[in-house]
């Protein structure tokens, strides 16, 4: 009871701080909305529908994945700017476990990453997306799956870093290339298979398909997008989650005692 | 309630040992002061002590709990207030205390401080009226001073009764009011519920008011004991006395049975005895008189300014 109300003291001042970050809300909401407003309408007018399918819905289903996973993942990444506040101290040398810490930490993320879901999805529903109710409801628990999942992998970056700035610089390497590895705005079926190999480790993946899985099943097109199906995705997640979780935790730990 | 055997810690990729194998012991209720000059290894040893850090080697309890395989039972019985202040900015003071308070299980979650348990909402007014802060707890702590800053940590600390406090040079930053009032809560509290306060300072008059006084430099233990005992073993005091008539002197100082040295003039070590009386039972003419008393603070500097080897 006292790591569960651990947890969710850690998440709610992660929330709290995001609300009071004007900025930081600003920003949040900014990129996704260009990407689709841009980008998606973009190619969906020089392209058409090239794939069989509308690369309006594409590029969006993609969108909503990857800034509900990346945005958690940064997230948890600020627990290094929290070690240079010396904030993180605070929360080390409290009796709960690491763990708890760490997935506090990702719950509190997760829930700050969820108005940027629900404001992408305000913004498609603007801009044209088909959007019934049913998929609307389905897309609220899958983008909280994915924020998760995202924030798991950020305990892992968070585990191998050493300041915030290491993190700056590190960060384009990690997420830029996973951007097109895990097809957010383009086809992934038929890549070389070097490219192949790494764009079935990106995990970001595994969290845009489980979006558009759902995505599609409610509006389906006349090819199949999405590449697994949702429990599969699902399964890849689950292990992919513990694993990170595990790894980075304990490499995070042990990185922070043993200096 | 504190050991501390051989205790050494290297960083990694270090040339030397930041703590190397030092020992002490803190009773129940004692306020024990780890003094020494930056760099000494003091806030290394407190990171240790608070598990945030795992030494090289040696080995220390506290309360009866080792430290690195009972982290979690050590943990729950401390409380520290680091050097810097770990205070979450974007919060309230209150929302800072709270947070604190949920982490050690002290109280359970709760969204808003209206919604907390009774106690706690007592509990926070209560130390804050101590403190002196009771009005601007609500407050962001962006908008607090740093004497604020510092007094709302103390309060945060406190919240889950620790039978150890641990201080990391508390002061560093302050104005002397500031640092006045916080020795005078901090007495306070260790009155009021018999804590171990555990400091690390630079500052001799902050640690002269300790029970105890570790001294450290260069991660190794130079003084060990009571202020006075301290004094005692650092502090060479004495007078030297001379007369034209040098060998009626050093007969009269033998016969006095007052210890000394040198062929004249004679350096007579005070020991405990009062310059005055010394003098006074000297009745040979004497020529020359000086004394040699350093403040501990003398004694002190000459400990930490002495050339490394």
């Amino acid at each position: 009871m006292h790591e569960v109300s651990a947890i969710l003291a850690i998440a709610h001042r992660d929330f709290v701080k995001l609300l009071r970050d004007r900025a930081r809300l600003v920003s949040d909401f900014a990129f996704p909305l260009i990407i689709i407003g841009v980008l998606g309408t973009s190619l969906q007018a020089g392209f058409g529908t090239p794939g069989g399918f509308n690369l309006l819905t594409f590029v969006f289903t993609g969108v909503l994945g990857q800034t509900v996973w990346q945005s958690a993942a940064l997230g948890v990444i600020s627990l290094i700017a929290d070690r240079e506040q010396d904030f993180s101290q605070e929360m080390f040398v409290s009796p709960i476990s690491r763990y708890s810490i760490i997935f506090g930490k990702i719950i509190g993320e997760s829930l700050v990453a969820l108005p940027q879901a629900l404001a992408i999805l305000l913004f498609g529903f603007l801009i044209g997306v088909p959007l019934s109710p049913a998929v609307l409801l389905a897309l609220l628990p899958v983008a909280f799956v994915v924020a998760i999942f995202g924030g798991a992998f950020g305990v892992l970056v968070l585990s191998n870093l050493k300041s915030q700035q290491s993190a700056n610089q590190i960060f384009p390497f990690v997420m830029l290339p996973q951007f097109f590895l895990a097809g957010m705005f383009n086809p992934i079926e038929n890549l070389p298979w070097f490219l192949d190999i790494l764009s079935r480790l990106a995990p970001m993946r595994y969290a845009i398909d489980l979006v558009r899985d759902v995505y599609y099943a409610g509006h389906p097109e006349p090819v199949r997008v999405a590449l697994l199906d949702a429990p599969t995705n699902l399964a890849i997640i689950a292990a992919m989650f513990g694993l990170f979780m595990l790894a980075g935790t304990t490499l995070f730990v042990r990185s922070e005692r043993n200096r | 309630m504190i050991q501390v055997v051989d205790l050494v810690k290297r960083y990694r990729k270090a040339q030397r040992n930041a703590v190397d194998g030092i020992s002490f012991e803190v009773d129940r209720g004692e306020f024990f002061a780890l003094l020494g000059p930056n760099g000494a290894g003091k806030t290394t040893t407190i990171s240790i002590l608070t598990t945030t850090l795992l030494p090289t080697g040696g080995s220390a309890t506290i309360a009866g709990h080792d430290l690195f395989t009972e982290a979690s039972e050590v943990r729950r019985m401390v409380g520290i207030i680091f050097q810097r202040p770990s205070l979450d900015q974007n919060l309230t003071g209150e929302e800072n205390i709270r947070l604190h308070a949920i982490l050690y299980g002290v109280h359970s979650y709760a969204p808003a401080f209206r919604l907390m348990d009774a106690a706690y909402r007592r509990r926070v007014g209560e130390l804050a009226d101590l403190l002196g802060i009771g009005r601007e707890v609500f407050d962001p702590v962006r908008t607090y001073s740093g004497g604020m800053r510092r007094k709302l940590e103390i309060v945060r600390s406190l919240m889950h009764d620790p039978k150890v406090l641990f201080l990391d040079e508390p002061t560093a930053g302050l104005d002397p009011p500031s640092r006045r009032s916080l020795w005078g809560y901090l007495d306070t509290v260790r009155r009021a519920r018999g804590t171990t306060i555990f400091l690390t300072t630079h500052y001799l008059e902050e640690a002269e008011q300790a029970d105890r006084i570790c001294v450290i430099d260069d991660g190794r233990v130079v003084a060990y004991g009571t202020p006075a005992a301290i004094k005692a073993e650092l502090v060479d005091e004495y007078v030297v006395v001379d007369a034209d008539d040098r060998p009626a002197l050093l007969i009269e100082l033998t016969r006095l049975a007052l210890p000394h040295s040198g062929a004249g003039p004679f350096r007579v070590p005070l020991d405990g005895r009062r310059t005055h009386e010394v003098l006074r039972s000297i009745e040979t003419p004497l020529s020359v008189v000086q004394t040699h008393s350093p403040s501990l603070e003398d004694a002190y500097l000459e400990i930490v300014e002495k050339p490394r080897a």
